[in-house]
């Protein structure tokens, strides 16, 4: 059985919602958009206050290089360009669209048919899915356009799909896979062309047999392309231990997937750009998870970007009266939200509610120097080492322990039978190992 | 609605805490204490529980006193060090020698490095090795059981018959039936309550593997030069299972990664065989965990685990 090589960990799967199919979220009156919903440099709006607009259209455009535009998901007025509060408190700026109806641009094909010809050339695939702002749907939301501009000395052998889904709870690949097959395979054809080669592997955990069943069944038609059971175990899903999984390669510290000629995509980003060269359509929407042990349905909704959570809880019919804790993600990387009213973006992947009872974290006692963070660390690195030094402000020595190197999976904090606070501490020691860093290379 | 709470990544934690690991220990030591009772009587029983409430009550006062800390009794930490300290002993020691160690294992052994996981020893050997050097006679003479011989009360154990070049019976020292310590005589006993600790992952192989088989092999050495009795004899004979699997397994004080703990059980091992066969003492366990605690750093240092993209 393919799987990575150091640590990690089993929490409970939990996929409540992995039975039940994609449903649409009606649409709403009034959506909140945010100007920039990707990692990298902000987006430029082009519309102004008052301007009507229609679903699909162009509000706000990428003019560097690591930046990715912004589509209108509904039909309506721009009553103002402000900043909204997104569920992790941050203010940023957002159009408010009062919604009318749901127009859509004509260039876009809407239709549930599907396009098997891929008719761009390779240059005309990455213009498009730069066009139609597709970000990477795993979580990230790095601009996709960007992964696949090789740079001229590096040479990609393969297109990873990540079709993991390690995170406890989440279904929404589950259902992608489940009720879109052909449009993600199909998704996977484009990316390989995009990148002038023929070999992918999608990479899939085995606790989804139904889904690894569907892509078996065609994965024919499709030569070059090939499905890989891994482990259930998390991370199975992070970007350097997937690649390992698949191809035993390993990404150099520091470095990026392109460094072992692989290019890595999750497959919500698979389908999205399958929608953006087959159906010129914008990523204006996406799968989202609503789930949780007291939530009474658990339930995979297509839901409009720019949906305020609230709306979508009030839907599935509120939060449950234990509440402690509502995320976005899963339990292990997810963020909690801290504002209800904040809109979903491109890469709102789950409304996880937690009761109060799972919110809360167990008790902190003396580290029993037992190692149980250290096998779990899927990096190699030794988190209580990382976690002292940092105590003690010892930011040069938790440096040269690789404190950089952590993908922040949460697997020691998860596993420390003390409850030590490790994750939270090593994320303290990287904010201030970046600044020694940017400190350093000012000089 | 409550105010809903918010914190980093990750939201879900495993279910092991301090406390069931530590009495996943104390269950694994049972059946070791069922076969002392039954070779040595019910004053086994007294020893240990007085070890225990004496290793718990001077925890409790300490961490009131001294440390003025939350107490931590109730983590079982000192159940383990209280029963360790009592299997280390024979069943007539007086009970003021048990109350003694108690203090000294929990006492220097344990709370003056700041408690659990802190300490940089194995409380109960701290306590055991100061009794051995204080008590000589009360802790080494051990008794025989009492189901074997009837006139004889105390006797040689099999180790001091090791010492003058005498090889004790193979399936005594297996199920228990000779002298020694109450706790350490019986290799299957240890063995059933070790194998339970790495069911429920509180132990891995490394350590008790590289420990006993290290031993097998050096004493094999040494009885093929003809120094000392077939080495089959000197893992079941003695504290070296009971050390193996409970004392050098102790998360604390052995190191952390894979790769240190089969250094440190090789250690162990080496140091045990040399200390039996050349030092001046029958016994050479407690004194190799020991000094193998004492490197414990230093071989963290050395084995660095394999980093992922280097």
């Amino acid at each position: 059985m393919n799987t990575f090589r150091l640590g990690g960990v089993h929490p409970q799967e939990n996929k409540l919602a992995s039975e039940n199919a994609i449903e649409l979220f009606p649409l709403q009156q009034k959506a909140v958009v945010f100007v920039s919903q990707h990692l990298g440099a902000p987006s430029t709006p082009v519309v102004q206050k008052g301007d009507r607009v229609k679903t699909g259209q162009l509000l706000a455009k990428a003019e560097a290089f690591i930046c990715a535009n912004t589509h209108s998901p509904y039909t309506g007025v721009i009553t103002k360009i402000d900043v909204a509060t997104d569920f992790n408190g941050y203010k940023k700026p957002a159009f408010y669209i009062d919604v009318e109806e749901d127009e859509w641009c004509e260039d876009i094909d809407t239709s549930e048919d599907i396009v098997q010809d891929i008719k761009l050339s390779s240059q005309e695939i990455i213009e498009r899915i730069k066009d139609r702002g597709i970000v990477g749907l795993g979580g990230a939301a790095f601009p996709t356009h960007v992964k696949y501009m090789v740079p001229e000395d590096k040479h990609v052998d393969y297109v990873i799909i990540n079709a993991a889904e390690c995170e406890p709870y989440l279904t929404s690949d589950n259902r992608l896979l489940l009720e879109h097959t052909e449009e993600v395979l199909i998704g996977v054809e484009i990316m390989k062309k995009a990148l002038n080669i023929n070999k992918a592997k999608i990479g899939i955990e085995t606790n989804k047999p139904k889904a690894i069943n569907a892509l078996k069944t065609i994965i024919n038609k499709y030569p070059g392309t090939e499905v890989v059971a891994l482990k259930t175990k998390y991370p199975q899903g992070a970007e350097k231990q997937l690649i390992y999984a698949l191809t035993k390669r390993e990404v150099p510290s520091g470095k990026l997937p392109i460094e072992v000629g692989c290019v890595v995509n999750n497959v919500g980003t698979a389908f999205a750009i399958y929608q953006a060269v087959q159906k010129n359509r914008p990523l204006i929407d996406n799968i989202l998870t609503f789930t949780g042990k007291a939530v009474e349905n658990n339930r995979n909704l297509l839901v409009r970007v720019g949906t305020s959570i609230q709306s979508i809880i009030d839907y599935c019919g509120g939060l449950p009266e234990n509440t402690g804790k509502v995320i976005n993600g899963g339990p292990m990387m997810g963020k909690a939200m801290m504002d209800l009213s904040a809109p979903t973006t491109k890469t709102t992947s789950s409304i996880l509610v937690m009761t109060e009872a799972e919110a809360s974290r167990k008790k902190t006692t003396n580290c029993l120097r037992c190692g149980k963070c250290v096998s779990a660390c899927p990096m190699g690195l030794e988190p209580i080492q990382i976690s002292l030094l940092a105590k003690q402000e010892r930011w040069e020595e938790a440096e040269k322990e690789c404190a950089m190197d952590c993908i922040e999976c949460g697997s020691c904090l998860f596993t420390c039978p003390a409850g030590q606070p490790l994750l939270d501490i090593i994320r303290v020691a990287k904010s201030k190992i970046g600044a020694l860093r940017r400190a350093r290379s000012k000089k | 609605m409550a105010l809903l709470k918010v914190s980093g990544s990750p939201h879900v934690q495993s279910k092991d805490t301090t406390q069931s690991i530590m009495w996943s220990v104390v269950i694994a030591l049972i059946p070791a204490l069922l076969v002392g009772v039954y070779f040595f009587g019910f004053r086994v029983l007294a020893v240990t529980a007085v070890s225990v409430a004496a290793c718990i009550l001077f925890e409790w006062l300490i961490q009131k006193f001294l440390l003025k800390g939350e107490q931590t009794i109730s983590d079982g930490s000192a159940v383990i060090t209280g029963m360790l300290l009592a299997f280390n002993l024979p069943s007539n020691i007086p009970f003021y020698i048990v109350i003694i160690g108690a203090l000294v294992a929990i006492g220097i052994g344990k709370m003056t490095f700041g408690g659990l996981g802190k300490n940089p020893f194995n409380p109960a050997l701290v306590g055991r090795v100061f009794l051995f050097l204080s008590f000589p006679t009360n802790v080494a003479m051990s008794e025989w059981p009492t189901a074997k011989t009837v006139d004889a009360l105390t006797g040689p154990t099999p180790l001091s018959l090791i010492k003058n070049g005498q090889t004790p019976e193979l399936m005594d020292t297996l199920i228990g039936a000779t002298g020694g310590s109450f706790g350490e005589v019986s290799a299957i006993a240890i063995i059933l309550g070790g194998l339970f600790m790495l069911l429920r992952k509180v132990i891995t192989w490394h350590i008790p593997i590289s420990f006993i088989a290290s031993s097998w092999l050096f004493a094999g050495i040494l009885y093929l030069a003809g120094i000392t009795v077939d080495p089959t004899t000197h893992i079941l004979a003695g504290g070296l299972m009971l050390g193996a699997i409970f004392m050098a397994t102790d998360m604390a004080t052995s190191p952390i990664t894979k790769t240190g703990q089969i250094i440190f059980g090789v250690g162990c091992g080496l140091l045990t065989i040399i200390f039996r066969c050349f030092g001046p003492m029958p016994e050479g366990v407690s004194f190799a965990i020991l000094i193998m605690n004492a490197l414990t750093p230093l071989i963290n240092k050395m084995c660095k685990p394999k980093r992922f993209g280097y």
